[in-house]
């Protein structure tokens, strides 16, 4: 079976995913939500696996995050809520966390759980490539799993193609040297971080995440990437609007 | 065995860099370059000469002898609480920032818990006159107003990290976010044996200056330069890594460390990640922490803020679970009376964190030939306001 992830590339479109803290506004709003932006006509869905210290996160999916974990999220729980998920929801899912939850979980029970339930791919931030090579790899892959990485301004061309090399589904693409937030504009130093990293033709699609959120920083984005993530400003529509109104968010993004 | 770092940066199975790729080129740029420039003929001399000229460098080996006498034993102090700023975090923050300067770095920041790390990088930054950021938790600056103050004099900013537990953990996280934000002109000082590869081993080489005296010290004194036994206490590490560092691999020497069992260690209120902890991820380090049964990392509990973070630096990690070190967590009430016990018999009032170490004397007992030596890592002064409440002084 073709991984989902591949397939919603295929369609050409540009890629409009949405991370969500899983556990946030409501433990139980997990199915809400992703079914929400499936019928909002949103093409893939990060949900994330909440962290009592998540280093690459702003404000906004911090408080998330710790809401989350205060409202009893965990990661068994999270599993439950998405068992027999795929009935109804056919977009590529990913879950989105840092290691530690991870390995406490116990990375090959924790792959097999992402596997029966129909996860596509994971994306671990704190995770090294190096460490993924080395450890992880064959247990991903052995349960169908995609990795994704991360690549930043800073990271040397070197560097990308390794990541290229050894990641499938897609690049994301930290937009600035930032932790996750939003921003409003996308400026000169970033697109031409994103022509820069256009002209190399990677094997793997890329996505730009980090800042995006609305609009204009969307489509600016999509236009030298093919897709964009909006994290912070769907979770503080969230925080405004709750669950039900999901529709109205995406509706401005496209 | 080996108990230094190895060239992947790891203590046996633990350390590494767990951070995300905003961190790498930070991390790599240090990496490639803090064993070259520290072994620069020119660093080294800057360093050795702001060692002794600003820091007072060597620091006494003190024998106490009426301890000494009580104990029936050879009792020697490394005197770190005679240290400028008082306490041995200074010989951390002069080699970074010596480093941060070579590195083209024009903004340091920092995370402080009970506030002496940050005084110690607050005064190196107005030293070298170089821009200076202090992450701290809102807790804990409430907790601290002296030293907060002392950092405001010195110039630097005092930033407040209000997320979490809003305590040294989240002043930490902050302080790597700080970082992922501005990866071009700051270097941060972590003031421990902690963090992702090379902090560890780096903060240790920095700390290291302390066994390599001692050697020295205690050849003069006593003809020969190990000890029997090296005790310390241990938060992040940063004293014991620098204590144990030139006597790690020889076998004659017995290492004990000291963690701060709080109210006791089965009491939900204690800081003894060896006894609490497991494996896991912290601070872009694999190492020992307190955490829930779903990886969530906990607050842990100390009277003395220097020892209440819930990890251990990789190096410790791996010292316990090889077993190289011995270790022994002492309560709150404990190190309390040993800070009067040093103060009147030595006349030596010590940091909480330092009095910890001292309370082994009354849990182990040594031969009348053996040399102990402590590290005296801090002074009292900081802590007097804990003090005068816990004993209505």
């Amino acid at each position: 079976m073709t991984n989902r992830i591949d397939n919603a590339f295929k369609k050409g479109k540009k890629i409009l995913s949405i991370y969500f803290s899983a556990g946030h506004p409501n433990l139980n709003d997990t199915i809400t939500i992703i079914k929400n932006l499936q019928d909002s006509g949103v093409d893939m869905i990060e949900i994330g696996l909440p962290f009592s210290d998540p280093l690459a996160d702003g404000p906004t999916i911090q408080k998330s995050s710790s809401m989350a974990l205060k409202n009893g999220m965990t990661t068994e729980k999270l599993f439950n809520q998405l068992d027999g998920i795929r009935k109804e929801i056919d977009i590529p899912l990913i879950i989105m966390g840092y290691l530690n939850p991870i390995m406490q979980f116990g990375i090959e029970k924790f792959c097999k759980q992402c596997m029966s339930i129909g996860i596509d791919g994971l994306i671990i931030p704190d995770l090294p490539v190096e460490v993924f090579n080395e450890t992880y790899k064959s247990i991903f892959s052995n349960h169908g799993l995609y990795n994704m990485f991360l690549i930043t301004p800073q990271t040397p061309t070197s560097r990308i193609k390794l990541i290229d090399d050894v990641s499938n589904g897609f690049i994301y693409m930290v937009s600035s040297s930032s932790v996750t937030g939003e921003k409003n504009t996308i400026n000169t130093v970033q697109t031409s971080y994103f022509k820069r990293i256009k002209s190399m033709n990677l094997k793997n699609p890329t996505i730009v995440g980090f800042g995006i959120s609305n609009f204009e920083t969307f489509n600016k984005a999509v236009s030298y990437s093919n897709g964009a993530i909006i994290g912070s400003a769907f979770i503080n529509f969230l925080n405004n609007k709750g669950v039900n109104k999901i529709n109205e968010f995406i509706k401005k993004i496209r | 065995m080996n108990y230094n770092v190895d060239e992947k940066g790891y203590y046996g199975d633990f350390g590494g860099a767990y951070v995300p790729e905003m961190l790498y080129a930070n991390l790599t740029e240090l990496k490639e370059n803090y064993l070259r420039i520290t072994k620069e003929e020119s660093f080294k001399k800057e360093l050795n000469g702001l060692l002794a000229s600003y820091v007072g460098r060597p620091t006494p080996l003190y024998f106490a002898e009426r301890l000494s006498k009580k104990y029936n034993t050879k009792i020697y102090l490394k005197r770190e609480d005679l240290c400028h700023t008082g306490a041995h975090k200074v010989n951390n923050t002069i080699g970074q920032i010596l480093l941060a300067k070579r590195l083209g770095k024009t903004r340091i920041i920092a995370e402080t818990g009970a506030g002496q790390h940050g005084v110690a990088t607050a005064t190196v930054c107005a030293l070298m006159g170089i821009k200076c950021v202090i992450y701290m938790g809102e807790l804990d600056i409430k907790r601290q107003a002296p030293n907060v103050a002392r950092m405001k004099m010195l110039g630097a900013k005092v930033s407040p990290a209000s997320s979490g537990s809003k305590t040294l953990k989240d002043a930490t996280n902050e302080a790597i976010r700080d970082w992922i934000n501005n990866p071009l002109d700051t270097h941060y000082i972590i003031g421990s044996v902690v963090g992702p590869h090379p902090y560890p081993d780096m903060v240790a080489r920095f700390q290291s200056v302390i066994s390599e005296e001692i050697k020295k010290q205690l050849n003069e004194i006593e003809g020969r330069e190990y000890p029997d036994h090296l005790i310390a206490c241990v938060g992040g590490g940063s004293n014991a890594a620098g204590l144990y560092y030139h006597y790690l691999n020889d076998s004659r020497v017995k290492i004990i460390a000291v963690e701060a069992a709080g109210k006791g260690i089965n009491s939900g209120k204690s800081a003894a990640t060896s006894a609490l902890g497991k494996e896991g991820i912290i601070h872009g380090s694999k190492t020992l922490l307190m955490q829930t049964k779903d990886g969530q990392i906990t607050e842990p509990y100390s009277i003395s803020a220097g020892l209440d973070y819930p990890g251990v630096g990789p190096m410790h990690a791996h010292l316990f679970r090889s077993k190289r070190a011995e270790f022994i967590s002492i309560t709150d009430q404990d190190a309390m009376d040993w800070g009067l016990t040093l103060s009147q018999m030595e006349g030596i009032i010590p940091a909480i964190e330092t009095a910890h170490a001292f309370a082994v004397l009354d849990i182990k007992s040594f031969n009348p030939d053996d040399i102990i030596i402590f590290n005296c890592s801090g002074r009292g002064d900081k802590d007097l306001d804990t003090f005068i409440n816990y004993f209505q002084l």
